[in-house]
């Protein structure tokens, strides 16, 4: 058992929860995330670290309620199962000028790389994408630590009204992008991918597939990367954007929809 | 006296019954039987089923006590070589082991070792039997990672010696492939693996699930800041292999692995009322011929909806590594075997889902280094089969996490841990067995080299 300290609604449906976990917190780096197993009989589900305090002993995870398992974790009082971290951490340096791309949740996972970038001396734009300004979360953690900071909502009610590629590609043309970082929706990435691979700019991505136990053994995060399967648990989550098959990633996604609103019915 | 050739036959569920739930197929032996059974065994004087045992039990001596009646002898008699007879007696493939060698396998009816093993082992599940041995903690801290057979029989064994053991778990259910990958209808998991953990746990072994060592904890964090004077990896090698052919990337295509946890682990056999979901649809093929292949082909067909289950291998069935059993039991529910057959490309659905595999037949060649028939390709002998879902069971590989966070550890080339042949590595105080080091191999050898590196460690700690 893991004790949740804290529980905040920081968007509509999406919950930034704070859960003790030291040894997790201890060996945390940027990139990791944890395979969640809500309460007994529940999914495992993988999540980012968004942050951890080493003092406390805790790490935060932020999720959007999507599905029963999500729901179950929405309602936890304490958490029956954490493993982590898992994956391989970000590869941090000095890229020079660096855009990160969040959409979404996507935000999330993006933070604590951002800020191990924004440490190594990059210079950091990040552009958030939203559905509207309710949807935009952690906007004020950003924000200091980026020398630009520009929006995006689908509807205009924050920021520039449209895509985050619309904001990315400016940049672009004034050349003024040396690496790319972007996490978010599958469509989002792949179109990221699409844009920066016609100005030759390296781009990193951060595969969310299918997984259950996170450790390799089940092989049902394969990704397929420039032709070759790759276990995203533990051969990424990161990978180049401009070497992944995202429709391949897509599909897979979608294996277990009928599924999912199925138990998504019976648990509500 | 005429020699007794009347083999006893293990009970068992119907085969159309059984094909329908996932109760245990074998209902094991009564006492009558299993004392008939012993009554056939001629107690020779060069016993060579003992030659047969990886592990060398006094088989004679186990069934002398069966055939007295005295089954607190006959369970410390196994208990001398074998820490886990209910789990062996019932997944250990006897035919290439001990049955083999037995003499009277020569007229074609050996002993049915493994089937009075299994009684032995579940009259001790049935009186908890190993509770007897809580000993005192002599303050030497040894940690074990994975909870496979190889890691609990090496930390029953250290307990036993009096060390304090703690087992890291990186799943969030103890026991490995014994939970997550051999179904319930073959090894029950509460009557048979649950009570086998439950006894360490009374004896005072320590267990920690969600601990992945080499993420959560370092081998040295083990060693040197949690003050684990040795350490014993047995991790198993559970990451799965794929033939890398077209399609293998469509939905519905599965690793065994993948298969049988959503199935064991995550209980989706349990159907709506599961969280982790699964699909079969009407139609699977399995790729295959181990016993995972035959595990994960039986668990298909006892899925609501499955008409037809196809278990597709490119050898014929006498070098099938299966043991003989599953083979008989999938044969009598109905499993479709297509023996001489590989596939060589999945065809998808628009929407990405698997609609058939193309397959091609094959012919035995020369032998190959395993010394088994090559099996080739049969020019122009494609055809498709229809299919939902396919598993994938070609095998596993080790897996590579303790490699990358470990300085040090010496690998042979396929990634598996060296040792010498007391189980240490290349690292002081830090041993390995089981599958991780043999590669998957069988539970019997799991457990041997748990038990020979429990020897070896207390050897060490104890000068
Ligand atoms: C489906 C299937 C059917 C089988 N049927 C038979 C049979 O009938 N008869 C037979 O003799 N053999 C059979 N085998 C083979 C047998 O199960 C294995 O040889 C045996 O389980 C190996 O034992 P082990 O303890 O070495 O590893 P495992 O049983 O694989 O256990 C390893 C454990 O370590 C954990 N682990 C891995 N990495 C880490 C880490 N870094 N930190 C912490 N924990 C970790 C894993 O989660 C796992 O729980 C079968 C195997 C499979 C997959
Ligand atoms: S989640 Fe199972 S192998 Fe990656």
């Amino acid at each position: 058992m893991y004790e949740i300290i804290s529980k905040r609604l920081i968007a509509p449906a999406v919950w930034r929860h704070t859960i003790k976990a030291p040894e997790i917190a201890r060996k945390r780096q940027a990139g990791n995330f944890v395979i969640v197993r809500p309460i007994t009989g529940s999914e495992r589900i993988p999540l980012t670290i968004v942050s951890s305090d080493t003092q406390a002993e805790t790490i935060d995870i932020i999720f959007q309620v999507v599905g029963a398992t999500t729901m179950d974790l929405a309602e936890a009082k304490s958490i029956q199962d954490i493993v982590g971290p898992l994956g391989h951490p970000t590869h941090i340096e000095n890229y020079g000028r660096v855009v990160v791309v969040g959409g979404g949740v996507g935000i999330a996972p993006l933070l604590p790389i951002a800020q191990a970038l924004k440490q190594a001396g990059s210079r950091l734009t990040a552009i958030l994408g939203a559905r509207s300004k309710d949807f935009l979360i952690l906007e004020d953690d950003l924000a200091p630590i980026s020398d630009e900071l520009l929006i995006a909502t689908d509807d205009g009610s924050q920021g520039q009204k449209g895509l985050v590629t619309n904001a990315l590609k400016p940049l672009l043309d004034k050349k003024a992008v040396d690496f790319v970082l972007a996490i978010g929706p599958v469509v989002m990435m792949k179109a990221v991918s699409e844009l920066t691979r016609s100005y030759g700019v390296k781009t990193m991505v951060s595969l969310n597939p299918l997984m259950i136990d996170g450790t390799g053994m089940c092989g049902v995060c394969r990704c397929k990367i420039d032709g070759q399967t790759k276990f995203a648990c533990v051969d990424g989550p990161e990978f180049d954007g401009h070497q992944v098959d995202f429709d391949n990633l897509t599909r897979r996604l979608s294996m277990y929809h009928a599924e999912e609103k199925k138990r998504k019915e019976i648990r509500s | 006296m005429p020699l007794n050739l009347n083999r006893v036959s293990m009970p068992e569920q119907e085969s159309q019954e059984r094909r329908h739930n996932f109760k245990e197929v074998n209902l094991g032996l009564t006492p009558e039987l299993a004392r008939a059974e012993a009554g056939r065994c001629l107690f020779c004087k060069k016993p060579t089923c003992i030659d047969g045992c990886p592990v060398r039990i006094n088989i004679p001596a186990f069934i002398q006590a069966v055939l007295d009646n005295d089954l607190n002898e006959a369970v410390r008699r196994i208990r001398v070589d074998n820490s886990l007879p209910g789990i062996c007696g019932r997944v250990c493939p006897q035919e290439t082991q001990c049955e083999q060698t037995c003499v009277l396998n020569k007229k074609g009816a050996p002993i049915a070792i493994g089937a009075l093993e299994r009684y032995v082992g579940d009259y001790a599940i049935r009186e908890c039997l190993a509770t007897e041995c809580v000993v005192a903690e002599n303050g030497i801290k040894v940690a074990v990672v994975g909870s496979g057979p190889s890691g609990l029989t090496c930390a029953g064994e250290l307990r036993k010696q009096g060390y304090s053991v703690t087992v890291f778990e990186a799943l969030h259910e103890l026991g490995g492939v014994l939970v997550y990958g051999i179904p319930e209808f073959r090894l029950p998991k509460e009557a048979v693996v649950q009570v086998e953990i439950d006894t360490l746990k009374t004896m005072g072994v320590e267990f920690k699930t969600n601990y992945l060592i080499g993420k959560t904890l370092l081998l040295s964090d083990l060693m040197e800041a949690e003050g684990f004077a040795a350490v014993y990896v047995a991790t198993g090698s559970g990451y799965p292999q794929f033939m890398q052919i077209p399609g293998e990337d469509l939905n519905y295509v599965y690793s065994a692995n993948e298969f049988l946890t959503r199935m064991n682990l995550m209980q989706a056999y349990k159907g709506d009322a599961a969280a982790t979901p699964i699909f079969v649809g009407k139609s699977v093929a399995v790729i295959g011929g181990g016993n995972t292949a035959m595990d994960a082909a039986r668990c298909a067909l006892r899925m609501p909806g499955v008409e037809k289950v196809s278990l597709i291998y490119r050898r014929s069935e006498k070098e099938m590594p299966a043991r003989t059993e599953e083979v008989k039991h999938a044969k009598e529910e109905g499993i479709n075997f297509q023996f001489l057959t590989a596939p060589t490309e999945y065809l998808g659905t628009p929407e990405g889902a698997v609609r058939a595999a193309r397959c091609v037949r094959m012919e035995l060649g020369e032998p190959d280094a395993s010394g088994r028939r090559r099996p080739v390709v049969i020019p122009d002998s494609e055809y498709e089969i229809q299919v939902d879902a396919v598993v994938v069971a070609i095998g596993t590989q080790a897996n590579p996490i303790i490699a990358q966070t470990t300085p040090g550890l010496e690998i042979n080339k396929w990634g598996y841990i060296v040792t010498d042949e007391d189980g240490l590595t290349s690292i002081k105080n830090i041993y390995a067995g089981g599958d991780i080091v043999s590669g998957a191999a069988t539970v019997i050898l799991a457990m041997g080299a748990g038990r020979n590196a429990a020897q070896k460690i207390h050897e060490v700690l104890a000068r």
